[in-house]
């Protein structure tokens, strides 16, 4: 029998990145094919793609809108961070770049809420 | 320093459970002295592994409250939950009897990463001159300390989500090779790690870092591993 790594081994830095990355990553993914979807709507005539977009004037689309600002934001920084690790000279983990990414994430944010609100 | 030290011990293999044990705090006492007290005093049966006691061999790494070490330079004092401590094996690998692992897949593993060296001269021809400069020279360095404690494969998610994983020791010592500038098995070392259970298996998570009582950073040695076998790729040589 072998035993699972335990959750308090987990907690560091860049494990949290790690997990910021791949579900920020997911989360776009998924988003991927509605977006595809929605630009889809401009074949079937203006009068759709209006409708959909007044459609998504709602606060909940406008909210969703918001968190994927935050996810994009984030996967970037993160990404920056990965390929600096893989390609970059000198070496460690890049903590200054996990701490980085969370305050794009935050401003990212506050400025997308800030547009929103306006 | 009087208090008693409340210790929860994982005993038996795979049906176990944690026994409690009351030991008493010494100064500067070492999780191993704690394990040590256990074994002399109160439980014979006690199954655990160690050599040197001076962080040198890697027999003695377990988990401690939650977190993989090795025991013989970790201090009650740093790890201690208050006056608790939790020990248990390591992770990621078979569990012998209470906290002896088996390591051989961790080892086999080093060999299956080609972790030998190969020359080419015999002792008839000079030696070798390598500048402590070069970068070569200097990668190899900032890798080659590993004591073989498998405290990095303990905490790898990915050897824990794939168990064919190479592990972040076993692709570390590939990299210190793969910058001998002496050793003559490069192109067979970079197929052996380049597959899809060798370096691109690595998702960065940097536990392996954050975890090495060397301080050694097997997610930098992976990283290098990546760019060497993209390259050889590039230029058709993998
Ligand atoms: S950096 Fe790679 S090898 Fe090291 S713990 Fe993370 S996934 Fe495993
Ligand atoms: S790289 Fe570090 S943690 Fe891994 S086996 Fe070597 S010394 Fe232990
Ligand atoms: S007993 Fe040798 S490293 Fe701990």
């Amino acid at each position: 029998m072998r035993r699972p790594g335990d959750f308090r081994a987990r907690q560091h830095p860049a494990y949290w990145a790690f997990l910021a990355h791949r579900l920020s990553g997911l989360g776009l993914a998924l988003f991927l094919p509605v977006h595809f979807w929605a630009l889809g709507q401009a074949l079937t005539g203006a009068d759709a793609l209006e409708d959909f977009l007044r459609a998504t004037d709602q606060p909940l689309f406008k909210f969703a809108e918001w968190g994927l600002v935050v996810l994009l934001g984030l996967h970037m920084m993160g990404g920056v961070r990965l390929l600096l690790i893989e390609f970059g000279s000198g070496t460690g983990l890049r903590k200054n770049w996990i701490a980085g990414t969370a305050g794009v994430g935050v401003v990212a944010g506050l400025a997308f809420a800030l547009a929103l609100a306006r | 320093m009087d208090a008693l030290l409340k210790v929860r011990v994982w005993r038996g293999a795979r049906d176990g459970a944690f026994s409690l044990y009351d030991v008493p705090r010494q100064e500067s006492q070492t999780v191993l002295d704690v394990v040590t007290h256990i074994q002399r005093h109160l439980e014979p049966t006690l199954s655990y592994r160690y050599a040197c006691r001076v962080g040198m061999c890697g027999s003695c790494a377990m988990t401690v409250n939650g977190r993989p070490r090795w025991t013989c330079r970790t201090h009650v004092a740093k790890v201690a939950d208050g006056d608790t401590l939790e020990i248990a094996p390591l992770a990621n690998l078979p569990v012998i009897k209470d906290l002896a692992t088996d390591m051989s897949e961790f080892f086999d593993k080093w060999a299956r990463a080609r972790g030998q060296f190969q020359g080419s001269a015999t002792r008839h021809e000079p030696f070798a001159t390598v500048s402590p400069e070069s970068a070569e020279r200097q990668a190899a360095n900032a890798g080659i300390e590993c004591i073989g404690c498998g405290v990095c494969y303990a905490s790898c998610d990915v050897v824990e989500w794939r168990p064919e994983f190479l592990g972040p020791a076993a692709l570390n010592r590939a990299w210190t090779l793969a910058n001998d500038v002496r050793d003559v098995a490069q192109r067979e070392r970079l197929r052996a790690v380049a597959g899809d259970v060798g370096c691109h298996a690595c998702h960065t998570q940097g536990s392996c870092t954050e975890r090495c009582p060397k301080q050694l950073q097997p997610t930098v040695s992976i990283a290098g591993l990546k760019r060497l076998a993209g390259r050889a790729a590039i230029r058709g040589k993998l």
